[in-house]
């Protein structure tokens, strides 16, 4: 006979309860007020891309998700948890919450190979053959697994944000967050990282992607959400956020990136 | 008067063992010390923050001398005597873990934010993220300045002469007291610093450089 409690977690766990539930969600920096009243639910399996002008919060946003940041009002729920400032456990929820940043923020000290298992070792408590197995498997799967040995000074920008995923995925996360991944890379590398963000979403992984790459939104978003001014301006299916945005904003700012783009 | 001869040279070199003896305690003293004022310093516990900070500013803005005073006498005040080996230990531990805690806290602050952010990302608590991330690349910035302190160090341990301990300076004041001979007796103690410190400090500078040729 399952108490209450149990069966709202059994609940709140099954495939059609959101595996992120943001309500009503505020945050502040001193008087400047980054993320205002956001709303959004995510699916599990769901790809979510995230535009907007720089400074509209939209890395705030993913940012709160793993607690980076904290927000001060408003709801945020994960997997079932509800996640807040001095959270006890929070670092349960982030490792199941894999994310990629702008500046790949490698362990420079450490080989790519070492990236990717210190924290399954640490933080998991997988025996170290194991966890190197799993790694060598994951750095295979970002196309470099001969520079397993090389330390991230020794990579390009490219291989270096492929070692950055592969160590985020080797944490087996349920939420993959990428913040900008190609915002630092030199133009010949984007599409080296973009084809490998591009596999793991169809191998199925809930991902929130911030970027200006408008060919992976189109590619591969379920949703592409808006932002400008801290607020979720738009959401729509790319499919018809490209083609008729409802929202003066979004165009405008379309306009703009797709016209330096070159489309 | 004593004529300056063998044995009075020889007294005053033996007397360096106790110049390293001391710098090496005040330096394992005060890198005990210094680690958990850097911590403290960099904690996200405020009170923390503060008082290791009071503790710093303390320490800095006061003589090395006046601190072996007061590690020499405050004890008695509580009738507990201390001797000049102790006293001085314990005063230059004191003050060195005044410094180099902020020596640390500063190499542990130059580690960017992002490596910070990847390790709390990836589920680290505290201790590991701190001993497995931050700290490894916290030492290499911290190497340099942690020698260029530890040259202050052993200079500072000619202070506690003045409340009795005898190393190399105290012993040379003992055989000028006896011989007159300040200049060469104190020519003669002064290289013997220089010889100390000196590789110390090429050494420090060597690494700096290398530091920067790797930074590029």
């Amino acid at each position: 006979m399952a108490s209450e409690a149990t069966a709202t977690k059994t609940a709140a766990r099954s495939d059609e309860a959101p595996i992120i539930q943001m309500r009503k969600v505020d945050k502040f920096y001193g008087d400047f007020h980054v993320l205002r009243n956001i709303d959004l639910s995510v699916t599990r399996g769901e790809r979510i891309v995230i535009c907007g002008p720089s400074g509209s919060g939209k890395s705030t946003l993913i940012r709160c998700l793993n607690q980076l940041e904290e927000h001060q009002s408003g709801e945020i729920v994960i997997d079932g948890t509800t996640v807040h400032a001095g959270l006890r456990g929070i670092e349960d929820v982030r490792r199941e919450i894999g994310m990629v940043f702008q500046s790949f923020n490698l362990f420079p000290h450490l080989t790519a190979l070492e990236n990717c298992t210190l924290a399954p070792m640490k933080v998991r408590g997988i025996p170290r053959a194991e966890a190197e197995a799993a790694a060598r498997v994951m750095l295979e799967r970002v196309h470099i697994p001969e520079q397993a040995m090389k330390f991230p000074i020794q990579l390009s920008g490219g291989q270096q944000q492929r070692v950055a995923i592969a160590r985020s995925l080797c944490m087996n996360p349920k939420i993959m967050l990428f913040d900008e991944p190609t915002s630092a890379l030199d133009p010949e590398m984007v599409s080296e990282v973009l084809d490998v963000m591009v596999e793991l979403a169809e191998s199925g992984m809930t991902m929130l992607v911030v970027t200006h790459e408008m060919g992976f939104a189109r590619k591969v978003a379920d949703r592409v959400i808006f932002m400008d001014a801290g607020e979720i301006v738009e959401v729509a299916p790319p499919e018809q956020f490209f083609r008729a945005p409802e929202n003066e904003r979004t165009r405008k700012f379309l306009g703009q990136i797709l016209h330096t783009a070159g489309h | 008067m004593r004529e300056l001869g063998p044995n009075e040279i020889i007294f005053i070199l033996a007397a360096v063992r106790w110049t390293l003896l001391l710098s090496l305690v005040a330096f394992l003293g005060g890198a005990l010390g210094g680690a958990l004022v850097a911590l403290a310093r960099t904690s996200e516990i405020k009170g923390l923050r503060l008082i290791s900070n009071g503790y710093i500013k303390l320490f800095q803005g006061t003589p090395l001398l006046m601190q072996l005073f007061l590690a020499f006498f405050v004890p008695g005040l509580f009738g507990w005597s201390v001797d000049p080996w102790t006293a001085a230990a314990l005063g230059l531990s004191l003050h060195a873990s005044a410094f180099l805690g902020e020596i640390w806290r500063g190499a542990i602050e130059v580690v960017p934010r992002g490596q910070w952010e990847a390790a709390t990302s990836l589920g680290l608590r505290y201790t590991p993220k701190m001993a497995l991330i931050i700290v490894p690349q916290a030492i290499r910035i911290a190497i340099p300045p942690t020698i260029g302190f530890l040259v202050q160090l052993i200079k500072g341990t000619s202070l506690a002469s003045i409340i009795g301990f005898v190393e190399l300076t105290r012993a040379a004041q003992v055989i000028n007291n006896a011989t007159f001979r300040p200049f060469t007796i104190f020519a003669l103690v002064a290289l013997v610093y220089f010889l100390i410190c000196w590789p110390l400090s090429a050494y420090s500078k060597r690494m700096e450089r290398k530091l920067l040729v790797a930074a590029r």
